[in-house]
């Protein structure tokens, strides 16, 4: 029968030592074994308190505020904003936030609809050597500007730019068609500028399938459809759920693509935040808004997680 | 002698170990900690009224105290300066005379996001990087004035402004005896259309109703002009309006947002959507409209409706805390010459501040097409069609023009 130090080996010289000292080590070491994770966790603690924690909480506090721009915004635990801005302003933020929502929701399905192809393409049907390049061909338009890839495609959607004219003169399009300004230019630009975070978990999740398992779908007489339904889509359901993460809170927030292609009745809610804050300085409406709009995306997406589960998520994210 | 277990299972048994929760709890005690102290260190944002005004200043010993210096940064709006293959040649001259040298930043789009942007460094007493601003007489620039956001220009430095300066650009209401700004252009807001694609003559307000134009008509985004052009349209003087007629024009506008005629409100990108045929007939600028047909789009036209066009002044000031005061002083004195003022009205074709550059620009740039316009060089004809914005008597007042235009725009 040895001593039992607990946790490191039995140390001779360490015996000698009076009760006083050992307890001392002991202390430290238990300190220093207690802290390591809070020591590992230490820069991401500081950067989600710094960069999330602080400005949620400053947020919340701005939108408590009142006053103007001449007088100052002092905090007076104005509560009754989060019912002003939707009731008593005069401006139909209501709206904004639904259509946002319905705009997010719908370029959401458009990046789905086009990305689980292109990612199933990529990850089953072609040789090593082609995956990397066409990866990168999905990921190639971050390299220029969102905002000049947005401005042109208004360019190429305008009334006059090469698609409509062409359009026109096959007679296809009638003289009062037009793509810019409507919802479907917006959702489309939405649509655009996400695929690519769709497109990127969805793969990472196909390629982790087992081919053997959709030959052994084969063999117990599944059909294309049934072993697609059964075995592909369930074991893709964490890459989906990160792409929907990914493009509808990008989408909602985002007021680029419904300046640029929009027209009159397209404002979002993502806007409307940027023009109470840059051109009315009403910083405590556009607080109140942006709060808001954060609340709404943590209830959907929770709601989403709890129905659609979120098993494997931390492989992906 | 039994075998001993795995130390790690003894750890495990004896020592409590740092579950989850505890971690959690941890973080969110840290995290509650840091939130309380950063919501009682920020509980105010401080106003922008008389911020600066604060301490009076002396601006004989200002000006007398300052250095020259050999930099000047310039902010202004895209496209307001002349321009040959990039480079700027009154700048140029400028440079050429002085040894100055000019950081010309072309950064304004509009004068809310421009005063939003600038005001809290202004506040907070800070340089905001330039040394002159061109700013529209509206609600910002009254802002700027009145919170002591500007310097007190010293018009012993600026002979030039009294021996050639027009009479409309002196002593305006808006900054009486020109104490803190001077005139960079003047300009007319009318309606501007494509002769290629509409063939009939537009010369109402009204026009912009027309049925035949739905979803090609473009607006401006910025709500004094948006709301003027609303006031004129619904036959209202808006220096004299009230809050009711406001009410109409704003009525005025939703209707014709509600059938279908507005393509968009626009910032400055209007005239690129007038030039490519993305609208038809659209509320414009006098001088982007020239320099658009002057750049090729020859089936642009501007047009005076009958209602009239709204006058507006952008002004050079100089920011508080700005780095080459001097510097400034002496580009709006040489900027106030014929020569100077001919070149940059013959390139921007507005309204030029300087009556002596028709003159010039007649026959030593020899453009007659610049120097007989009345849109450069208003005639009697033109000055009867003018009108001035209504002014602000206060922050509420303009609170209530917003909520009665905002939600135009906004929709």
């Amino acid at each position: 029968m040895t001593t039992m130090t607990v946790g490191t080996p039995v140390d001779k010289k360490r015996l000698g030592q009076t009760p006083l000292e050992r307890q001392e080590g002991r202390f430290r070491r238990s300190l220093k074994r207690h802290s390591t994770p809070y020591l590992l966790g230490l820069v991401g603690i500081v950067w989600l308190l710094l960069l999330f924690v602080i400005p949620l909480i400053s947020g919340l506090a701005v939108s408590l505020m009142t006053g103007n721009p001449e007088q100052g915004y002092t905090l007076t635990w104005n509560w009754s904003v989060y019912y002003d801005v939707f009731f008593n302003s005069g401006v139909s933020y209501g709206l904004f936030l639904w259509r946002a929502l319905w705009y997010a929701a719908a370029a959401t399905l458009v990046t789905i609809i086009i990305g689980f192809p292109m990612a199933y393409f990529i990850a089953f049907r072609v040789s090593q050597r082609w995956k990397n390049a066409l990866l990168l061909l999905v990921a190639l338009s971050f390299f220029v500007s969102f905002v000049i890839r947005t401005d042109m495609w208004a360019f190429v959607l305008s009334d006059q730019g090469p698609v409509l004219t062409v359009l026109r003169d096959l007679h296809l399009a009638g003289k009062d068609f037009h793509i810019l300004g409507t919802s479907a230019a917006v959702i489309g630009g939405m649509a655009y500028n996400d695929l690519a975070f769709m497109v990127l978990p969805l793969y990472v999740a196909l390629e982790r399938i087992d081919p053997r398992l959709i030959e052994a779908s084969a063999d117990l007489y599944g059909n294309k459809t049934r072993t697609f339904t059964r075995v592909v889509l369930p074991l893709t359901r964490s890459g989906l759920f990160a792409g929907i993460l990914l493009v509808f809170i990008d989408s909602a927030g985002d007021p680029v693509n419904a300046s640029l292609l929009g027209g009159t009745h397209t404002y979002v809610i993502g806007q409307a935040i940027q023009d109470a804050y840059l051109t009315n300085q009403q910083y405590n409406v556009a607080a109140a808004l942006s709060t808001v709009l954060m609340i709404v995306l943590g209830i959907i997406l929770f709601v989403y997680a709890r129905i659609a589960g979120t098993d494997n998520i931390e492989d992906l994210v | 002698m039994t075998p001993s277990p795995d130390p790690s299972l003894w750890r495990g048994l004896t020592q409590q170990r740092i579950s989850r929760r505890t971690m959690l709890k941890g973080v969110l005690g840290g995290v509650g900690v840091a939130a309380l102290g950063s919501t009682l260190a920020g509980c105010s944002i401080p106003g922008s009224l008389g911020s600066q005004n604060e301490v009076k200043v002396d601006w004989t010993k200002f000006w007398s105290d300052q250095k020259p210096t050999t930099k000047l940064n310039f902010a202004n709006w895209p496209l307001y300066i002349d321009q040959d293959k990039g480079k700027y040649p009154s700048l140029q001259a400028f440079t050429k005379k002085t040894g100055i040298a000019v950081n010309y930043q072309p950064v304004i789009q509009n004068n809310a996001p421009f005063y939003a942007t600038v005001s809290p460094l202004l506040r907070a007493h800070e340089d905001t990087g330039y040394d002159i601003v061109v700013m529209t007489n509206g609600w910002e620039l009254t802002e700027m004035i009145s919170n002591g956001f500007v310097i007190e220009l010293d018009h012993s430095k600026l002979p030039n402004f009294a021996k050639y300066g027009a009479a409309n650009v002196k002593n305006p209401p808006y900054d009486p005896a020109n104490k803190h700004s001077v005139v960079w252009q003047t300009g007319f807001t009318g309606i501007a259309y494509n002769t290629k694609l509409i063939t009939r003559e537009i010369n109402s307000l009204q026009d912009l109703l027309d049925p035949a134009f739905k979803g090609h008509v473009g607006m401006m985004n910025d709500n004094t002009e948006l709301g003027s052009l609303g006031l004129l349209a619904t036959g209202v003087e808006p220096t004299k309006s009230t809050p009711a007629d406001w009410q109409k024009a704003a009525a005025w506008l939703t209707k014709q947002r509600d059938s279908g005629q507005v393509a968009g409100y626009y910032d400055q990108s209007y005239i690129d959507k007038l030039s490519n045929g993305d609208t038809w007939i659209t509320q414009a600028w006098s001088g982007d409209v020239f320099q658009a047909i002057a750049g090729g789009n020859k089936h642009l036209k501007f047009v005076i409706p009958q209602e009239g066009v709204m006058l507006w002044h952008d002004n050079m000031m100089i920011p508080m805390q700005a780095q080459n005061p001097l510097s400034a002083l002496s580009w709006m004195n040489f900027y106030y010459t014929p020569e100077i003022a001919g070149m940059v009205a013959d390139y921007v074709n507005y309204v030029c501040p300087v009556p002596g550059a028709r003159d010039y620009i007649l026959h030593e740039l020899r453009d007659p097409v610049v120097a007989n316009s009345p849109l450069v060089f208003p005639n009697e004809a033109t000055d009867e069609k003018l009108h001035n914005f209504y002014v602000f008597k206060n922050y509420d007042d303009y609170e209530e023009w917003n909520k009665v235009f905002n939600p135009v725009i906004q929709s």
